[in-house]
């Protein structure tokens, strides 16, 4: 049975098994690579993707569940005139990737906190930037987040 | 280069003093024979032909194997490293770049081709001067790392710190600094003026008196057919404008747009997707499976069995691991089912109450100077897991009798010569392509490639091209972890607050020795390593045996200074040298922290100082202990001495993290064992630092001492978990011997 939803705001007709994580088809069907696969089971955030503005790791949702949805990935942040996200150029100004395998998925939970919260917290940040990052990035992405919100880059402890 | 091989001098000296035959450079089969200077062997001018046909077209031109400079100025540099995240490819770049003066933006770096013609003779130098008894120019790559190169001959290897260390030092300096002179003896003719008028900038050549100046893309093909200086004049570093400075890394703009394509991210046409499971008793072989459940999904294939593992091969991904947890396969345990993380640790307090070391180092009479009532104490490590956020996934193609395959591994020559000889197609019909690399620390080394055998033996007998990709429970279960280790630290203090006798017995499967460094001046001082090897794949884990050692001599040094009633930092500087690096790095990082001055009620701060791959750091870490009884990290000053740096923003970003694998290590990381079998089973278990464990504020300052260039990757790890553990002492009195260190300094 076919799927329909859409996908960076592009209408698509999915022909996957209505099991199949959102992920694999997000990579295999569409050929989108920059979504990642990290652990399968939802505890690293690698494939973080936004569904209907929302945070969610695909590698979990069945591709069933999204019917009707709105996805967005990392190919799909871009403006229509090809300029980065401000998340993005933050990104690069920090310096945050280092191997840059995580780096989509964490740029995608970041942008989704953006959205929610404008500038995020310390412990917003802390607490919606869950994706796992062995590189240690962290510090760096902290920076790019405050950086990207108008905020000093170097957090203090304590500063709410 | 031209055509005519470069005398090499250079490195035939040592080679004869000891003996060292060329031998020693076969790979698989294939002669790197002599090993000049640039890269390709005087005797081999087919390698060098080789090298120039494979990177150049039409109005590009090669030089010294390396670098290729294009008529319309581009200029293209191979890097024989694989990039696995920590920067050293853009450092690379500005090294050649500095010495040729080139303009950097028309600069890049790609992965030089996984050909022997392309083997990093930089390194290879290295290797040929620790063995024949020369000191190598920077002499840091522990020893056991150059005899499994010696044995391996992977000469393509990315480890050991030594990216910019051996093959920027040795190799890429020297390649520019000689192209930026024969560019400028081609300019000197063409203007018909002195060589001695002429400079360079921005890769232009330039005649000031004449106002005259001539591109190095309109010099290249002339510049190219002339011998290149052997030893080249570097620059003084007072004249570096690339060099010492943050420029931007050239990958990171692929890794924030998605464009950046990993082994994982490979597709060719028609190409199916397998996955695999191996004994999960390493060791053990595949017995029996029924393939029928498999084969029923939708979307599988083909089930195929290998000696020690069963395979699916299915349209994509998910069908195949759907396939795969459909089986149940039946394996020996290859007689391994008794060992388990316990048993490991009885073998080790056997072995070292036995006495029996397998290799003893240090100075002095230690048993004299323990005398009857040594301080002891025990301390215990277990199996780290590298994690690398992409987890394996290689493609290979066996097509007219050539086998093709893509993807990331450490050391690209030598995932060639695997594929050689599990295939036994000859070399020249195998060709692999090196690939970005999600994250590494040791895991994609030579040694443990089992997924190059696995592949190869998937495409040779698959009619299509095959992604194999290991699901995140195969790379848990089957790592080569850094080795579960045990120490039996023994010190006798005097009565004036000093040292009179230390030991260290410690047990695990290789010794430690040449990782580690004790940097303490002691009347008596002994290492023993005693030898316990396991059914588990052990191996390189990001800074290697330093971790583990670092965690030893650093808490345990820490416990003596309170056995002596003295401040941690004070009883160091009173066991080191006067006027020494170590020192220096020690009072540096004290003063930044803040050693002295008061703390909130419930933390504490801890201090290290380690040396690894010849650099020096020293951590102090604030911490407490958090409502749920794990560590809570507050803030963590570091202190580096690396001789000197490329890039100093990367080469923070290396410390940075470093760090806080190192923390993530000791707070949460343990792979154990039940019955042969590792237990845990993604990273649901095993359990990585995310941000919000992660310190909030990290201080780290560089001193730059001058001294020869140190590694930059690995030492931020080790001091990590002993500062910790001493922090936590210091916050709650609980003194942490065995990692992961969980809730054991909860109150």
């Amino acid at each position: 049975m076919a799927i329909q939803t859409s996908i960076n705001g592009k209408a698509v007709t999915l022909s996957a098994e209505p099991d199949t994580p959102l992920l694999w088809v997000i990579r295999e069907e569409l050929g989108l690579t920059g979504t990642k696969f990290g652990c399968g089971i939802a505890a690293c955030g690698a494939c973080t993707v936004h569904v209907d503005g929302e945070p969610a790791r695909s590698c979990s949702v069945p591709v069933s569940e999204v019917a009707g949805k709105s996805i967005t990935t990392i190919e799909g942040l871009k403006s229509a005139d090809g300029s980065l996200h401000p998340v993005q150029r933050a990104w690069i100004s920090a310096q945050v990737p280092q191997c840059g395998y995580c780096q989509s998925g964490q740029i995608m939970a970041a942008v989704a906190l953006i959205e929610k919260t404008g500038r995020p917290s310390d412990a917003q940040i802390d607490a919606a930037m869950t994706n796992l990052c062995r590189c240690g990035t962290y510090p760096r992405i902290r920076k790019a987040i405050r950086a990207a919100t108008g905020q000093a880059a170097q957090a203090v402890e304590g500063a709410v | 280069m031209t055509d005519t091989p470069m005398p090499d001098n250079a490195a035939k000296a040592p080679l004869k003093r000891k003996g060292v035959k060329r031998r020693a450079f076969l790979i698989g089969g294939v002669a790197i024979v002599g090993a000049g200077l640039f890269g390709i062997s005087i005797a081999d001018r087919n390698a060098a032909k080789d090298a120039k046909a494979r990177i150049t077209g039409k109005g590009e031109h090669s030089f010294a194997t390396w670098l290729k400079i294009s008529e319309d100025d581009a200029i293209t540099i191979y890097s024989p490293h694989t990039d696995i995240g920590q920067g050293s490819n853009t450092g690379l770049a500005q090294m050649l770049a500095e010495e040729l003066d080139a303009a950097w933006d028309q600069v890049r770096v790609v992965s030089a081709p996984a050909e022997p013609a392309f083997a990093n003779v930089g390194l290879g130098r290295g290797f040929i001067a620790e063995l024949s008894g020369q000191p190598a120019i920077i002499n840091g790559i522990p020893q056991s790392f150059l005899s499994f190169i010696a044995r391996q001959m992977n000469l393509q290897v990315t480890g050991g710190s030594s990216a910019l260390r051996f093959t920027g030092q040795m190799t890429f300096q020297k390649v520019g600094a000689a192209t930026r002179l024969a560019l400028i003896e081609t300019a000197a003719k063409r203007l018909n003026v002195p060589v001695g008028e002429l400079t360079t900038q921005d890769s232009r050549v330039i005649h000031a008196k004449s106002s005259q100046s001539l591109r190095y893309g309109e010099l290249a093909a002339q510049a190219a057919t002339l011998s290149l200086d052997n030893e080249p004049k570097l620059k003084d570093p007072t004249q570096y404008r690339l060099m010492r400075q943050s420029m931007q890394r050239l990958d990171i703009p692929g890794k924030v747009d998605g464009t950046a394509q990993y082994g994982m991210d490979f597709a060719i046409p028609n190409m199916r997707v397998a996955t695999i499971q191996a004994a999960p008793v390493r060791g053990g072989k595949l017995m029996s499976v029924d393939t029928a459940p498999a084969l029923a999904i939708k979307g599988v294939e083909k089930v195929i069995k290998l000696d020690d593992a069963v395979a699916v091969v299915a349209k994509g991904y998910w069908p195949a691991i759907s396939g795969l947890r459909a089986l149940a396969p039946s394996f020996s345990d290859g007689g391994h089912a008794g060992i388990s993380t316990a048993s490991i640790f009885k073998a080790h307090d056997a072995l070292i109450a036995k006495g029996e070391a397998d290799g003893e180092a240090g100075e002095g009479d230690v048993q004299a100077g323990l005398g009857d009532k040594p301080i002891e104490a025990k301390y215990q490590v277990p199996f780290l897991h590298h994690a690398m956020m992409e987890p394996f996934a290689l493609t290979a193609q066996y097509k007219d009798g050539k086998l093709e395959f893509w993807g990331g591994m450490q050391d690209p020559l030598a995932t060639k010569m695997m594929a050689v000889e599990v295939s036994g197609l000859d070399a020249d019909n195998v060709t692999f392509h090196p690939m970005i690399i999600g994250g590494s620390f040791g895991r994609r080394l030579p040694m443990y490639m089992e997924i190059v055998r696995q592949v190869t033996q998937l495409a040779m007998q698959l009619p299509y091209p095959v992604k194999l990709i290991w699901s995140r429970e195969e790379e848990v279960a089957q790592g080569a972890y850094r080795p579960q280790s045990s120490a039996l630290l023994s010190a006798a203090l005097t009565d004036k607050k000093r040292i009179a006798a230390y030991r260290n017995d410690y047990a695990q499967p290789e010794s430690a020795e040449d990782e580690t460094v004790f940097p303490y001046i002691l009347p008596a001082v002994s290492r023993r390593h005693f030898a316990y090897v396991s059914n588990q794949n052990t191996g390189a884990w990001r800074s290697v045996n330093s971790t583990q050692q670092g965690f030893y001599n650093e808490s345990f040094m820490d416990e003596l200074a309170h056995a002596a009633g003295e401040d941690p930092v004070i009883f160091r500087r009173n066991h080191l040298k006067a006027d020494s690096r170590h020192l220096r790095v020690l009072d540096e990082v004290a003063a930044r922290s803040g050693w002295n001055t008061p703390l909130p009620a419930g933390r504490g701060r801890g201090v290290a100082l380690v040396e690894s791959f010849k650099t020096i750091v020293a951590m102090v870490v604030e911490a407490s202990v958090g409502a749920d009884g794990m560590p809570k990290l507050h803030k963590v000053t570091t202190v580096v001495d690396a001789g000197s740096i490329v890039n100093p923003d990367a080469a923070m970003a290396q410390i940075e993290g470093g760090t806080i694998m190192g923390l993530s290590s000791a707070i949460g990381e343990a792979i154990t064992l039940e019955k042969g079998k590792v237990q845990q089973s993604n990273l649901s278990d095993y359990l990585l630092l995310n941000m919000a464990q992660s310190p909030l504020v990290q201080d780290i300052h560089f001193l730059n001492s001058g001294a020869p260039m140190g590694g930059i990757g690995e030492p931020g790890v080790p001091p990590a978990a002993p500062a910790l553990a001493n922090a936590l002492f210091a916050a709650t009195g609980k003194r942490i011997r065995n990692l992961p260190i969980m809730t054991q300094a909860k109150g």
